[in-house]
């Protein structure tokens, strides 16, 4: 008896909560799965999150946030804190976004570089990472000595294997010598282990470092041992500013000031976001003056073409590791083909962990 | 792949270099337990050790102070474990995990305004010889003066415990607090220091991540070192020369899972990503099977609560 009745003063508390809470201001919350001074994935989401701030819109942000159970709690808290338009800034929050998506019809979920909307509320929005990791590509192809670019790897899911891809493809176009030597780290952000792969990857020959992963100990590592690398996510030049080449930027920010300013006018509505080096979602880096004025030139020009969409990424004939026809001559991968993506091009060594 | 002599040279020193954090939190603890002390603190004490060495240096832009700061700041934290345990009589397990998240969460605090900042280079013993001999040069030379000092803390913990009159005292101590009193020894100042010299090592050992093997702070940057150095102890049975043993087979492993990746091995990355933890367990267990001498190292009175009757 006594505990019903806790019960719906519990839930009379709650749902007031709700009601004082959507009469007040408008509130964007945002996770994150690094620290926010990570100067890579998260700190790029961070400046997004900074602009929306600076549009006059009010968020909050969890940074940190380990994917799996505790993401849903996060992202649950959230929801039921008064939060209107939600964040979620890494793949592994796919399942967790959409689980809480569900009991809060009314607040508006937005989940980066995943491909479930299983509710109306939920959007995915992603950049074509791939696009720059073709510039690398070429740019590695071209500066290598030992024809060896080592690659690190955070986890197997088809964004990192599409960046993986693209990069071989672009190198093996300027240097059919190219081997893709690739290490799997297992996380995102561990900068002892991201370091020690660096390392192990300079000591297997190869001479260009190439991260999926968010910390700087990667670039560190190549700039002591006297290698090429790329920064990732943010431009990491002055961290190593000999050994970066350049580095693929993320620019969230436009399109954070966009959604949350929709949400909060009620013309938001779901959809499945792709952008790339056109809308800028994706931006490179400086490039070293020690590639020299004539590569930076035909890079400069490589980018251009691939914005204008003369040149894409995965032009046919690719083939996977077997030799199987992936993508016929002439033709070039289609989106759907692209984000399901979970198979090696040839040329790149090893299996992908299953 | 290229196996040649030079190579393997490579591979070792990298291997010795990350196993430093390892020995020394581990040579450290090992002090710690042989006075009877059970201090799970050590990953609590090297993240501290690791923002104060970072944070010194970016304040002082000095390596030196940085270093002796990230000792002390370890010795301070040590000592709320020594006030807790030794002098209120506290119980030694629960007193050293909540040191380990008492020193996770301070370190993340502090370590706020500290983030993305670029380290600085620690200089390097050695680096022209390094180059010029193969095979032993990446081995002996180019490395920081903290590494050459962790190899060499293992032999001389093994010294002053078999060798010296106060290592005997420790040893005393740890076995039997109450025979060691009545020998007219202070029992508690003993465990103090020893309690003091397990933060200074494992404040040092954090240093080491944030200032010389990857050069800048971030949060949590320990990422289980502690643990794992605490295990050491305890799988080498309380014998130096087996921790150093065990940290340059766990080191060694890990290293060498991420090149045979590079190698292209078909083996489940999964697997190889657990073997490090196995292979260190079982060779540890292999080489100490003398049960004679694991009595003859353990602490008897490991953990358990001392105090003098007045």
């Amino acid at each position: 008896m006594y505990k019903n009745f806790f019960r719906y003063l519990i839930s009379a508390i709650f749902l007031l909560g709700f009601s004082v809470n959507s009469n007040a201001d408008f509130k964007v919350g945002f996770v994150y799965v690094g620290p926010t001074g990570d100067h890579g994935w998260t700190f790029q989401h961070h400046e997004g999150r900074n602009a929306v701030e600076a549009a006059g819109i009010k968020t909050t942000f969890v940074e940190s946030v380990p994917e799996g159970a505790d993401a849903e709690r996060v992202i649950r808290q959230l929801a039921q804190s008064g939060h209107d338009l939600i964040f979620t800034t890494s793949f592994g929050y796919m399942d967790p976004t959409n689980k809480v998506a569900k009991d809060f019809p009314n607040v508006k979920f937005e989940h980066a570089t995943g491909y479930k909307r299983e509710h109306s509320n939920v959007s995915t929005y992603s950049a074509r990472f791939y696009e720059g990791r073709t510039l690398l590509g070429h740019i590695a192809g071209k500066m290598t000595k030992t024809n060896t670019i080592g690659y690190i790897a955070s986890f197997p899911i088809p964004e990192v294997i599409r960046g993986i891809n693209a990069m071989t493809l672009a190198a093996q176009k300027v240097n059919p010598n190219i081997k893709t030597k690739i290490v799997w780290v297992f996380t995102w952000y561990d900068p002892g282990k991201e370091a020690e792969a660096a390392q192990a990857l300079i000591d297997q020959g190869a001479d260009v470092i190439m991260q999926h992963t968010d910390s700087t100990a990667p670039v560190q590592t190549a700039e002591k041992a006297g290698v090429w690398s790329f920064g990732q996510a943010s431009d990491m030049q002055r961290f190593a500013p000999k050994s970066i080449l350049t580095s693929i930027i993320d620019d969230w920010a436009p399109y954070y000031v966009e959604r949350a300013i929709a949400a909060r006018d009620g013309t938001w509505n779901q959809q499945d976001t792709w952008h790339g080096l056109k809308e800028g979602m994706v931006a490179m880096g400086p490039y070293n003056s020690a590639m020299g004025a004539d590569l930076v030139k035909e890079v400069e020009q490589l980018q251009k073409d691939l914005a204008s969409g003369k040149v894409h990424s995965f032009t046919g004939p690719i083939y996977d590791q077997k030799g199987n026809i992936l993508v016929a001559e002439g033709k070039v991968a289609d989106d759907g083909m692209l984000a399901g993506m979970n198979v090696y091009v040839k040329g790149v060594e090893g299996d992908i962990p299953k | 792949m290229s196996l040649d002599i030079s190579f393997i040279g490579i591979l070792i020193g990298s291997i010795m270099a990350s196993s430093v954090p390892l020995i020394l939190a581990a040579s450290g603890e090992l002090i710690t337990e042989r006075s009877g002390v059970l201090n799970l603190g050590v990953e609590g004490m090297m993240i501290i050790g690791a923002i104060s060495g970072f944070a010194l240096m970016v304040i002082t832009d000095n390596l030196f102070i940085a270093i002796v700061g990230s000792m002390l700041s370890g010795v301070i934290i040590s000592l709320i474990f020594g006030f807790l345990t030794q002098s209120l009589l506290t119980n030694h397990v629960a007193t050293g995990l909540a040191l380990t998240i008492f020193g996770i969460g301070l370190s993340a605090m502090l370590g706020k305004n500290f983030v993305g900042i670029p380290g600085k280079e620690f200089p390097i013993l050695f680096s022209s010889l390094r180059e010029s001999i193969p095979f032993f040069g990446p081995i002996l030379f180019g490395h920081s003066i903290v590494l050459y000092f962790a190899f060499a803390l293992p032999f001389l913990t093994n010294y002053f415990l078999k060798k010296t009159k106060l290592g005997l005292v420790v040893r005393a101590v740890g076995d039997s607090p109450v025979s060691a009193s009545n020998q007219g020894i202070n029992v508690i100042l003993v465990r103090y220091c020893c309690i003091l010299y397990g933060g200074a090592m494992c404040g040092l050992a954090g240093a080491y991540l944030s200032l010389i093997y990857t050069p800048q702070w971030i949060e949590n940057m320990t990422a289980g070192r502690g643990w794992i150095a605490l295990a050491l102890v305890v799988f080498a049975t309380w014998s130096p020369i087996k921790v150093l043993i065990g940290a340059l087979i766990f080191g060694g492993i890990t290293i060498l899972q991420l090149h045979m990746q590079a190698i292209g091995f078909r083996i489940p990355v999964q697997f190889l990503s657990a073997l490090p933890y196995l292979m260190t367990i079982i060779v540890l267990v292999v080489i100490s099977r003398d049960s004679r001498k694991i009595k003859l190292n353990t602490p008897t009175s490991l953990g358990r609560i001392f105090y003098k009757e007045k």
